[in-house]
């Protein structure tokens, strides 16, 4: 066992325990917090495939920004324990059959050996780095780049539009 | 090095808990948060094939990923309160009514 395969089944173990807490517990607050911890072990998962700059953006951005908007949201609302009935009770045996249907479904092709994938080598020096990433993002991605400023403007007018209270000064004249 | 194999079973792994999150539990929040499992788990694999095939666009599109991301969570999580606002109720069984 080489120590690369040591660090994936550890990280491995760790990220889908992280998700199956989060999944199971009935606090929202602990599902987030489980959340935030599958987002790091991902963060260390990109820097071992080195891509540094994801892996800072994942911490920064997901488990930092993204996390901490629903952490608010779950503690304004006072949501933590919503779950009471369900109205179809059915639900959950066949969700969770489907699911293994799905993972069952992956994993044939996988070891079938019907797909050949091909083998991680050692990339070359300052591959995924900063300065490659943001190089890439302003000449060949330079108009996705610049439209995902709208998308994030549009994001915000929405969220701001969405959440105000029934516009006071809309009355007719 | 590992396999490619093995983050593609991982992937698929985070992927499958993050569908049976969404078809089993009723609290919006948590179905909004295994939405978000679920496109990490896309994203590990953006980045383990970026690495595979020595090309750098995986990461980009992992990028671009992560913005729309952050655009959904904000849009989606005003929803939701407005949701809260006029139901009292993130359940989304008491959510059944175009009505607001």
């Amino acid at each position: 066992m080489t120590p690369d395969l040591i660090v994936f089944l550890a990280l491995g173990l760790v990220a889908v325990g992280a998700a199956v807490g989060m999944l199971l517990s009935r606090n929202a607050v602990y599902s987030a917090l489980f959340l935030i911890l599958n987002f790091a072990t991902m963060a260390v998962f990109y820097l071992v495939l080195g891509a540094p700059f994801i892996a800072m953006v994942q911490v920064t951005v997901y488990a930092g920004a993204i996390m901490v908007l629903f952490l608010f949201v779950i503690m304004l609302l006072g949501a933590e324990h919503l779950e009471r009935h369900t109205s179809v009770d059915w639900q959950k045996p066949v969700a969770v059959l489907l699911g293994l249907g799905l993972l069952g479904m992956v994993g044939y092709l996988l070891v079938s050996g019907q797909v050949t994938l091909g083998t991680i080598t050692t990339p070359e020096q300052g591959y995924g780095s900063p300065l490659e990433i943001g190089r890439a993002l302003f000449t060949e991605y330079l108009l996705p780049f610049e439209i995902t400023s709208v998308l994030l403007l549009a994001a915000m007018v929405g969220a701001i539009v969405i959440t105000r209270r029934d516009a006071p000064n809309r009355k007719k004249r | 090095m590992v396999p490619v194999e093995y983050y593609v079973g991982l992937s698929a792994i985070l992927f499958t808990l993050g569908v049976v999150g969404v078809l089993t539990r009723r609290n919006a929040i948590i179905i909004f948060m295994s939405i978000e499992l679920m496109l990490n788990s896309a994203n590990l694999l953006f980045v383990a094939f970026a690495r595979t095939f020595e090309a750098l666009n995986g990461q980009i599109f992992v990028f671009f990923v992560m913005t729309v991301a952050a655009a959904e969570v904000a849009v989606g999580l005003a929803l939701i309160v407005a949701v809260f606002r006029s139901k009292s109720s993130i359940n989304i069984d008491d959510v059944n009514s175009l009505r607001g």
